[in-house]
């Protein structure tokens, strides 16, 4: 090998980035196999995501849910672990924060509504304890559990829904509305506390929450003696044990701080906007999950960027199935699963390439 | 002929046609996995296999020209697959993942685009489905007590790929511990390195796995798409992958107790089709969710290690580098 190593910019800038136009390439092609013009689709999207107040807190509010389910990926990534589970987990929060709202309706805001959150984050967490459990002292492997474990939860939700948790008299498999203080402001309503006015959107106060939530596992990662664990316990199980480090524990821990925060999505889609409990409402959040936390390489301020692009796709494609009939909203999907393909399963497909090619010009302007 | 032996006979003959897809997509995954390549994408391979399958019959009225469109398609994915995973040595996990997502995301936006039905493919004639086979005497059994009746109405009655799946079992036992490729196969799984330093290519052996995993989710979709229903629906694999998935961890990656493990979870859900709104006596009504959750719960419990040991080939799901020390 000659030349120097390939710098940060590179590896963490160019090669994601042709990785993502690739997958989107791919998109385009698809596009246009159904007879319809890409551009014209990405140019209709983009004006439907960010052209207008509603396009754009609409955006944001798909966002929100997926800088969740990505961190909750990424923070499991960063301990060796793939939580494919984010889908039950999230599906458990929103149960979590249900029956909060449901028991507990007669208490003031100020103390329903934070316990509400955190009701959500911790039945998240409980939903991941079993497969971190024996994945850790038994060694089940986690992929497999969490798979298990999301079925699971989406049947037990069907049995409440239209079982014991069902609103009297409703046909629909739903809880009772919360009281108003079980649910979070919309940003339309907090700007109106401020004298201002903003279009109604579902965006809400849980968008304040994921990029909070995003700040603090960048600290946790990467500035304190936990995340440290986790990241040795991620890079090498065996050198962690002679560094006093014991990986099982780490484990359950950076699994459990997973599960809260993918509980945490339901936030977004129960307390902000739904105000009740209902079925599938995380519609594969927990999935676009697993391409947010690729296409962000695992660190935060890269999951919001990625969680910012699958919003536009999910507004932007909403108002192209509108626009164009032929191009439906599993468009949204194809691009996700292109994306988890090329900068995920064929992350270094072009890197090797790329670093190549850099070396030779680098090299070039050295000796010149 | 008492009434409880009737229910019994229908509801074994229920859990055969349940648990066909099952079968096929349970030994794909044997064949991957058992050569070191992690599958999760049996869902979306066997969903693309369906499509594909549905499509090619509403057009051209032939089955078999809907199975070899379903096999190629579903080939294909595993090819990408493959390429991601054995070439590339990607994560194997997240290649699976990514084929899932393709799978269901394509499906439905050319569904819907070529055929205007919301992603379905139009309803297929008779003729363009593997129909029901009654096989030779079985009218004139019924006449013989127990053995005639469950000639005619278990074993008799079904489309040739259920015939198919059920040879398959014996066929992959014999290929995999009697045949030189299925010891290679089986070794390339275990200790690729040994493989490799025998001069066998790792590489090839471990693409033939996957191209058969291929073949067999095409067979699965095929089934799903052209025999068992009348043409593609959208998502129709509905997690019978991950449920194939889960049978091939029960039966400990072996081709017999596959058969047994893919014939309990159908089992489980022809119970659960038979026994919505009954009511038993001294227990009251079993909710229908408590019946389809058991295979999951079965395989958690079977991998915590409680009821004996699911021990995965061991070099399953690590790509393999020539040159690591």
């Amino acid at each position: 090998m000659s030349g120097r190593p390939a710098p940060l910019w590179l590896t963490a800038g160019v090669v994601p980035l042709v990785n993502v136009v690739v997958a989107f390439l791919a998109a385009g092609l698809v596009i246009a196999l159904i007879g319809e013009n890409p551009l014209e689709a990405l140019q209709i999207m983009l004006r439907g995501a960010l052209g207008s107040q509603y396009g754009l807190g609409y955006t944001l509010y798909y966002t929100t849910s997926f800088i969740f389910t990505g961190l909750a990926v990424a923070v499991a990534f960063h301990a060796g672990h793939f939580n494919i589970g984010g889908e039950g987990q999230a599906l458990m929060g929103g149960l979590g924060a249900a029956l909060v709202a449901l028991t507990l309706p007669f208490l003031p805001w100020p103390i329903l509504l934070p316990l509400c959150v955190l009701g959500a984050a911790l039945a998240g967490a409980a939903w991941v304890l079993i497969p971190a459990y024996l994945q850790a002292y038994r060694g089940s492997h986690i992929v497999i559990t969490t798979i298990m474990f999301n079925f699971l939860a989406a049947t037990l939700l069907v049995y409440l829904l239209v079982g014991p948790m069902k609103m009297a008299g409703s046909m629909a498999p739903e809880t009772a509305k919360f009281v108003p203080g079980a649910t979070l402001p919309l940003m339309n309503q907090m700007a109106g506390w401020f004298g201002l006015t903003l279009t109604r959107t579902p965006l809400n106060l849980s968008f304040v929450f994921a990029i909070a939530a995003a700040i603090m596992v960048w600290v946790l990662i990467w500035r304190t003696r936990l995340g440290y664990a986790i990241r040795t316990v991620g890079a090498n199980p065996d050198a962690a044990v002679y560094a006093g480090i014991s990986p099982a524990r780490i484990t359950v821990i950076a699994l459990l701080i997973s599960g809260a925060l993918a509980g945490l999505m339901a936030t977004n889609e129960i307390l902000g906007v739904q105000g009740r409990l209902i079925n599938e409402f995380t519609a594969g959040a927990g999935f676009v999950g697993i391409a947010v936390a690729l296409m962000g390489r695992g660190h935060p301020f890269g999951i919001v960027l990625a969680a910012l692009l699958f919003g536009v796709l999910y507004q932007g494609g909403a108002e192209l199935a509108f626009d164009k009939p032929k191009i439906t909203r599993e468009m949204i999907i194809v691009i996700q699963g292109f994306v988890i393909l090329f900068a995920g399963a064929l992350e270094m497909m072009f890197a090797d390439r790329i670093t190549a090619l850099y070396q030779r010009f680098a090299g070039r302007a050295v000796s010149a | 002929m008492s009434e409880a032996f009737q229910i019994i006979l229908l509801a074994v003959d229920s859990a055969i046609r349940l648990s066909v897809p099952l079968l096929f997509a349970c030994l794909a995954g044997l064949y991957s996995e058992r050569a070191g390549v992690v599958d999760i994408g049996l869902e979306g391979k066997m969903l693309i296999g369906a499509f594909a399958a549905g499509a090619t019959a509403s057009l051209v009225p032939n089955p078999w020209m809907g199975l070899l469109a379903a096999v190629f398609a579903s080939v294909l994915f595993a090819l990408v697959h493959g390429f991601a995973s054995i070439t590339q040595r990607g994560n194997q996990i997240v290649a699976g993942v990514a084929i899932n997502v393709l799978a269901s995301g394509l499906t439905a936006i050319l569904g819907n685009a070529w055929f205007n039905q919301g992603g379905r493919t139009p309803q297929l004639p008779s003729g363009a489905r593997f129909n029901e086979i009654v096989l030779p005497f079985a009218e004139s059994a019924r006449a013989i007590p127990v053995f005639g009746t469950i000639y005619a109405e278990v074993i008799s009655g079904h489309s040739v790929l259920v015939y198919g799946a059920l040879a398959l079992v014996p066929l992959t036992w014999f290929i995999l511990y009697r045949t030189r490729w299925g010891l290679r196969l089986r070794a390339v799984g275990e200790n690729p390195a040994a493989v490799d330093t025998a001069g066998l290519s790792v590489t090839a052996l471990r693409y033939s796995a996957v191209i058969m995993a291929g073949i067999l989710c095409g067979f699965g979709g095929a089934y799903l798409a052209i025999a068992q229903s009348a043409g593609f629906i959208t998502d129709m694999t509905a997690g019978k992958g991950f449920i194939a998935l889960a049978a091939l961890i029960f039966a400990k990656w072996r081709p017999v107790p596959a058969l047994g493990a893919c014939f309990l979870f159908g089992l489980l859900d022809a119970v659960a089709l038979r026994i919505q709104g009954v009511s038993f006596p001294g227990i009251g009504q079993v909710p229908v969710q408590a019946i389809q959750a058991l295979p999951y719960v079965l395989t958690v419990v079977l991998l915590a290690g409680f009821i004996g040991k699911a021990t995965p080939p061991k070099a399953v799901g690590v790509p393999y580098l020539k040159d690591r020390s």
